[in-house]
Order: C-alpha cells, then sequence, then structure tokens
C-alpha cells in the first residue's frame, strides 16, 4: 500500500475546520445553556479572544515534564481521533488516515487524552488536580463500558471493524442507519455520550463550583490554551465518531455541521435539565442503565 | 547525622520568630526507612522574586494580546470582603458579564483579574498577597468599595488595611459603599481601556517596587510564616 502525501494538507485542512467549528460550537452551546438560564452568555467569539489571552500571558511555570507533555497528550487524543476516522464519508479529500481497523483505535484514542491528562495533572502535585483525576478516570471509565460494548455490537453486526465501510453499510435512506437498525445499541451509546461530554450532569469532575477546577487546577497560559483548543476539537472529533457509527454519516460539511450541532445539543439538552451527578451516582448510573443495554445489544447481535 | 529535631528547630527559630511547626525544617523519615530533612519553605515553594516581564516584541503583537487581555478578564473567584456579593448579580440573568468576556475561574493560575471586595482584615492580606503572587504576569486589581481607598468604614480599626495599593499595584478604584453591580461593570470597561491601551501593567510594577511592596506588606502582618514570594 503506497503512502498519498496528499493526504497531510488534506488532514490539516480538515483539522483546521473542525478546530474553528468547534470553537464557535462551544460558544454556541455555551450562548444556549445560558438563554436557558435567562442570560445572554458568552460573545460566539469569545473562545478566540481567551485563546489569544492564555497564549499571550507573560509568565507560566513548569512543574516537570509530564506537566508539559498532559496537555500534548490530551491534544494528541483530540486530533488523532480525529486524524484515524473519515470525516466526510465518501470523499478522497476529508477520509484522513482512515483504514480497515481504525474502529479499535479509535476506541483506544478516546480514552487516550484522559490518561495522558491524569499524568500531567498528577505531576503538578496540587491535591484537587489528584482529587479531580480520580473522579474523572472512574467516571469517564463507567462512561466508556457502554460505549465499548455498542461499538461491537455494530462492528458484529456490520461484520467490519473499518468506519468507512460502517457508513457504507448505512447509506442509502435515513432508515438505513444504525439508529433504527440496532437501536438498542444507539441507545447505549449515546448514555455513554452524556457521561463524556463534560456537561452536566456528569461534570463534576471539571466543574468550578465543585473542587475548584479539578484536574487543570495548576494549568495556566500556553498549558491551558492547549487544553481549551482540546476542548474544541476533542467533542468535535468524538461527535464525528458517533454520526459516522450510528447516524450515517455526513458527505458534505452542511450535512456535517448539522448533525455535528444536533447530536451536541442532545448533552446540551440533557445537560440543562438535570441536576449534577456525584461520582459514585454517576458511575451507578451508568452500570445500572446503560452497560446492560450494551449487554443486551451485543446478545442480539 | 548527629544533628537531632530540636537543633534544627532553634536555626530557624533565630531567622523568623513566628514560624508555624509544619513549616520548620525537620528531619523526616520516609518509608523506605531513610532519613531526610525538609525545609518547607524552602522546598515547597518558589523563593525566587518576580522579575519585570517585556511586553512582545513587535508592536502589532502586543497590541493584539493587549485588545485579547481587554476582552477576556477572567476573575478570580476570591471574595475578600462583604463586597463580594455583588459578584453574585454579575453571574446571573440581571446584569450578566459574561457578555462582556468577563468570566469566573476558581484558581488564581487562570485568572487575571483580582477583585478586592470591599474591606481587607490583615489576616486576609496575607492570602490576597499569596493568591495574587500566583497569578500569571499580566494581572490587575480592581478595588472594590471606600474600604480599598481610605478604609471606609473601617477607618480606625485596628485589624484592616486601609489604602489598598499600599500592598498591591490597583489598576481601577470603584468608590461606593457598596458599589452598584452598573458600576462595577463600569469600572471593568474602564479597566478595559487602561489595558487595551497596554497600560495595565501592574504585575511589572510589583516586581519593580517589590521591596517597597514586601516591606509595607510585613509592617502589617506580623505572623509572617510564608516565604516572600510564592510564584
Amino acid at each position: 500500500m503506497s503512502f498519498e502525501w496528499i493526504k497531510i494538507p488534506y488532514a490539516l485542512l480538515t483539522l483546521f475546520i473542525v478546530a474553528n467549528y468547534g470553537f464557535l460550537l462551544t460558544a454556541v452551546m455555551a450562548k444556549i445553556a445560558a438563554r436557558v438560564g435567562r442570560r445572554h452568555g458568552i460573545p460566539v467569539w469569545q473562545n478566540y479572544l481567551d485563546l489569544i489571552k492564555n497564549y499571550g500571558l507573560r509568565s507560566s511555570i513548569t512543574h516537570g515534564v509530564m506537566f508539559y507533555m498532559g496537555p500534548v497528550f490530551r491534544l494528541t487524543g483530540g486530533v488523532g481521533l480525529l486524524m484515524f476516522v473519515p470525516t466526510l464519508y465518501g470523499t478522497e479529500m476529508f477520509s484522513n488516515m482512515s483504514f480497515a481497523g481504525d474502529l479499535i483505535l479509535a476506541l483506544y484514542f478516546v480514552f487516550f487524552g484522559s490518561l495522558g491528562m491524569a499524568l500531567g495533572a498528577g505531576e503538578s502535585g496540587h491535591p484537587y488536580s489528584a482529587i479531580g483525576v480520580t473522579r474523572g478516570l472512574s467516571q469517564v471509565t463507567a462512561a466508556e463500558l457502554p460505549f465499548a460494548l455498542a461499538v461491537y455490537a455494530v462492528a458484529v453486526q456490520y461484520q467490519t471493524l473499518s468506519v468507512t465501510e460502517i457508513v457504507a453499510a448505512q447509506q442509502g435512506g435515513i432508515l438505513q442507519w444504525t439508529l433504527f437498525t440496532n437501536p438498542i445499541a444507539v441507545a447505549a451509546a449515546m448514555l455513554s455520550f452524556l457521561g463524556t461530554m463534560m456537561r452536566p450532569p456528569f461534570d463534576v469532575v471539571l466543574a468550578p463550583q465543585e473542587i475548584p477546577i479539578g484536574p487543570p487546577t495548576e494549568y495556566h497560559s500556553s498549558y491551558l490554551a492547549l487544553m481549551q483548543t482540546n476542548r474544541a476539537i476533542f467533542p468535535i472529533a468524538k461527535i464525528v465518531i458517533y454520526m459516522n457509527l450510528f447516524f450515517g454519516g455526513a458527505a458534505s460539511w452542511p450535512a456535517f455541521f448539522l448533525k455535528v450541532f444536533l447530536i451536541y445539543l442532545v448533552s446540551v439538552i440533557v445537560g440543562v435539565v438535570f441536576p449534577r451527578f456525584r461520582v459514585e451516582q454517576s458511575i451507578r448510573w451508568f452500570l445500572i442503565w446503560a452497560v446492560p443495554l450494551g449487554v443486551i445489544a451485543i446478545m442480539i447481535a | 547525622m548527629t544533628q537531632t529535631n530540636e537543633d534544627l528547630l532553634d536555626d530557624d527559630l533565630i531567622e523568623h520568630a513566628p514560624v508555624k511547626e509544619e513549616l520548620r525544617r525537620r528531619l523526616v523519615k520516609g518509608p523506605d526507612g531513610v532519613e531526610f530533612e525538609v525545609e518547607p519553605l524552602r522546598d515547597y515553594y518558589c523563593e525566587a522574586p518576580p522579575t519585570v516581564m517585556p511586553a512582545a516584541y513587535s508592536k502589532i503583537i502586543e497590541g493584539l494580546f493587549n485588545w485579547a487581555r481587554a476582552e477576556s478578564l477572567w476573575i478570580l473567584g476570591f471574595g475578600t470582603g462583604c463586597g463580594a456579593i455583588e459578584m453574585r448579580p454579575l453571574m446571573t440573568p440581571r446584569f450578566d458579564a459574561y457578555r462582556y468576556g468577563i468570566q469566573w475561574r476558581p484558581t488564581p493560575r487562570q485568572s487575571n483579574l483580582f477583585v478586592i471586595s470591599g474591606y481587607l482584615s490583615v489576616k486576609t492580606l496575607k492570602r490576597v498577597i499569596r493568591s495574587y503572587e500566583q497569578m500569571p504576569n499580566p494581572k490587575y486589581v480592581v478595588g472594590l468599595g471606600s474600604c480599598t481607598i481610605n478604609g471606609g468604614m473601617y477607618f480606625d480599626s485596628y485589624n484592616t488595611i486601609t489604602r489598598l495599593d499600599e500592598y498591591l499595584p490597583v489598576d481601577v478604584y470603584i468608590t461606593g459603599c457598596m458599589p452598584r453591580p452598573e458600576a462595577l461593570l463600569a469600572g471593568f470597561e474602564e479597566l478595559k481601556r487602561i489595558v487595551r491601551a497596554g497600560k495595565g501593567e501592574g504585575a511589572n510594577q510589583y516586581a519593580e517596587r517589590f521591596d517597597w511592596y514586601k516591606a509595607n506588606q510585613k509592617r502589617v502582618i506580623h505572623d509572617w510564616d510564608m516565604p516572600d514570594y510564592n510564584w
């Protein structure tokens, strides 16, 4: 198999579009959540300003090598996730580096960032970081379980581990989507989705009102800017996987923007309605409601 | 090692008189049985004094940064006095300061604006100094209410400071007792103008006149049991 060098600028273009869309989308979602509270919320360009400001801070300190690497790993998790799944189905330009077994790699990348962050935040030595990391890893692990089960159910259903082939199998009408052909797996995955989006009711890890502010307590200036960039890219990358696996993928940018927006909106709507769970409550919730659904999905498949 | 714990303590006592027990130099036995010396003030804190940090090399870049700094003010969520109550209406629908790029952060490392909200007792001043010093370099201080200007109704109190700018470089004062949230918003807009003009250099001023500020701080804080700089 020969490598097409043109894929690299194409992938960078994808990354550029997704990053900018992510910045705008997270701000729009913050505005929507603010409107629910009858506020107007941040301007849509606020994320860019925060980013420039954080890069423009003059002093920064480090707590060691892993403190540097934490945000880098986090960003690698987001970018890697995006790079190894096809962003737009059926285009040479935006299929990125997808390959036959990319589904397993994607599952790995979803978790990669959290682990890198755990190492980095651990080295900062702040007790709140340690507590935040403990809470975050336990919650994310519990939330990943139903997602992994759902992914395997889907892989068994389509008899492939390639995201591209799974998308291809869903073409030809809305009723071909996994959402309708395998609703139980999608239900399990969407419950898990709520848990990994860092929004209420599952945002006890990062919530400023709880232990302030969890893992990134000691992060500032450029480190924080890297993590902000990841907060724009990573949710989109994760939603791309969901879109490809369960919602028929997207064949053009407008369809992509619309589907990503709607899937993101699910977590926002749930978030503004339900109050925050404590970690043990959320783990119990995942084990009671989401994991059985995943197991049933596997058994049916 | 022949030195005992008591000897080490005596050494330390000569330098600063009232050092807390847990901050004193001591011998610690690790879980692997190796004894080692711990000096919390030197080992756990960075003691290097602050330095003046130059602006970006290019004027255009610095202008861009100043604009972004002005439009992205992150307030440290530390209410020092009764004025902190005025922050809540700013966060909530009535006044909603988020519209103006003003957000609250729970940790000093991520915030660049310190709102000293009202009277500052000497005990709180100590914590304020530590928090202020932990904030990254372009940082701004807003004195809220009359108490930060001349002591206000606490002008003759024995444990309250009267002039904030003797202890920290202040960018903007907002007068009143209490100032309304509208006054705060006006103050923040004034601060934005200052920052955009490149005059929000409180952190560098603090570094330049570090000795003067430290002398003033130590004059009122009698139980000084922390390093001179807590970065």
